[in-house]
């Protein structure tokens, strides 16, 4: 299943709705890192909240891409990692190091807006 | 004896001159006759072989926790109980009773030892009372041991059983009801949480409160937590691992965990067994992680100038 991506404002909002198979990951890189370019865009915030597992690859991948679209130029925050995903994960020792993470979709717009913006205000 | 039995097929008939079997009585028969006779000396002497029980709990000085009068009534209906499983063979009268009595006397602090001991002396009072009445005959007496040990031993071993099984529930009940308390996720602030930790954590309880914090987290939309362990006395590698996932899952949901309140001795093993906690978060105590934790989320505590002070 294809993951749609949405545009808003400087960011780039993934939101993925299934479980994904690696290919859908491979897709999801892919034009994350092309339109991250073509958007000009600073942060990318990739909503797993639908996710009710999460395998180490998805998490390598999603680790992986963080790291590319940072050398793209943007910051990329995961939001919505559910309680017992996040506990699994943990155990699995798969812990997303050096990828910034957030509760929800709005406080990774928070999350987003202090680190390109300086401030929770500077957003418009 | 009972008459002999026809034979099925005529034509192939036992040989006159085999010896008859000797008549024995069934073994089962003697016991069962023997128990009756014991029930009865038992039910005649009641008055006596209770109070001389009694005597010798209060002598051994067990039960300390009960009144003389108490142990007397107590004596009295495991005296009946007893001699009723001799009677009927059955035990699951007496394990009920053992049960009821576990549930009394375990709280006043009766300890293992005395309910075995108790029952052990029962079993002397009444085996001596049979050597004394039977001494004249030793062939009888030893018959009428062979039908009344394994019924008292039954009949011990069903009550130090069933008083430990009781008590082993109580003791499950009661670590339940610890673990339940023992695990609040309070909120202080606006997405500031605090997690105090008091007792023993064992892997399944650092399970368990990995998932409480986490569902605090989501329900109280957390950023910062404050985890503090002042009230745990000692941790190992498993432990501190659990504590290192703990916070690695609270990141992964967008929450800073924030550990207070190790005390030297812990800090000192975790450096001694190599644990690494350089991920974590530590502030030396309680009220200087919650500042921290303050700062975090940018709030501010201004005191009041002297003047302007209400009270």
């Amino acid at each position: 299943m294809q993951v749609p991506i949405l545009k808003q404002g400087d960011y780039l909002i993934a939101s993925i709705q299934a479980a994904l198979t690696d290919a859908d990951l491979v897709e999801l890189r892919d034009e994350l890192t092309e339109r991250v370019g073509r958007f000009r865009s600073r942060g990318v915030i990739v909503d797993v909240t639908a996710l009710d597992v999460m395998d180490s690859y998805a998490v390598r991948m999603l680790r992986a891409v963080a790291h590319m679209l940072k050398l793209r130029g943007a910051e990329t925050v995961i939001v919505g990692i559910p309680p017992d995903v996040a506990f699994a994960m943990v155990q699995l020792g798969l812990t997303l190091e050096g990828v910034a993470t957030a509760l929800d979709l709005e406080e990774g717009l928070v999350y987003l807006d202090q680190k390109t913006k300086g401030g929770p205000r500077g957003i418009r | 004896m009972t008459e002999k039995p026809r034979d099925p097929k005529p034509g192939r008939s036992m040989p006159e001159d085999q010896p008859k079997p000797p008549p024995v009585r069934p073994v089962a028969e003697d016991t069962a006759s023997r128990l009756r006779e014991l029930v009865a000396h038992l039910r005649q002497n009641r008055t006596q072989l209770r109070e001389e029980w009694a005597r010798r709990i209060t002598e051994a000085e067990l039960l300390t926790a009960m009144s003389k009068e108490e142990i007397f009534a107590e004596a009295t209906s495991v005296y009946d109980n007893y001699v009723e499983v001799l009677e009927s063979g059955s035990v699951e009268a007496l394990e009920a009773y053992a049960r009821n009595l576990s549930e009394r006397i375990i709280p006043r602090g009766v300890e293992t030892h005395e309910v075995v001991g108790i029952v052990l002396l029962l079993r002397d009072v009444l085996a001596r009372s049979l050597f004394g009445k039977y001494q004249a005959d030793f062939a009888l007496l030893n018959r009428v041991l062979d039908a009344y040990e394994p019924a008292a031993n039954r009949i011990a071993n069903t009550v130090a059983v069933g008083f430990v099984q009781e008590r082993e529930r109580m003791i499950r009940q009661f670590q339940e009801a610890i673990r339940e308390l023992s695990t609040p996720v309070l909120q202080v602030r606006e997405r500031l949480l605090i997690l105090p930790i008091i007792g023993l954590i064992d892997p399944q309880r650092a399970r368990q409160l990995t998932e409480q914090l986490l569902r605090g987290i989501r329900a109280n939309r957390a950023k910062v937590v404050v985890m503090d362990i002042t009230g745990v006395a000692a941790i190992d590698a498993a432990v501190a691992n659990g504590l290192v996932q703990m916070a690695d899952a609270s990141r992964l949901m967008g929450a800073t965990v924030i550990v207070t309140g190790l005390s030297s001795e812990i800090a000192q093993t975790l450096v001694t067994i190599g644990v690494d906690l350089s991920k974590m978060n530590t502030v030396g105590d309680l009220q200087g992680g919650i500042e921290e934790a303050e700062r975090l989320l940018g709030y501010k505590v201004i005191p009041q100038a002297p003047g302007e002070a209400r009270i």
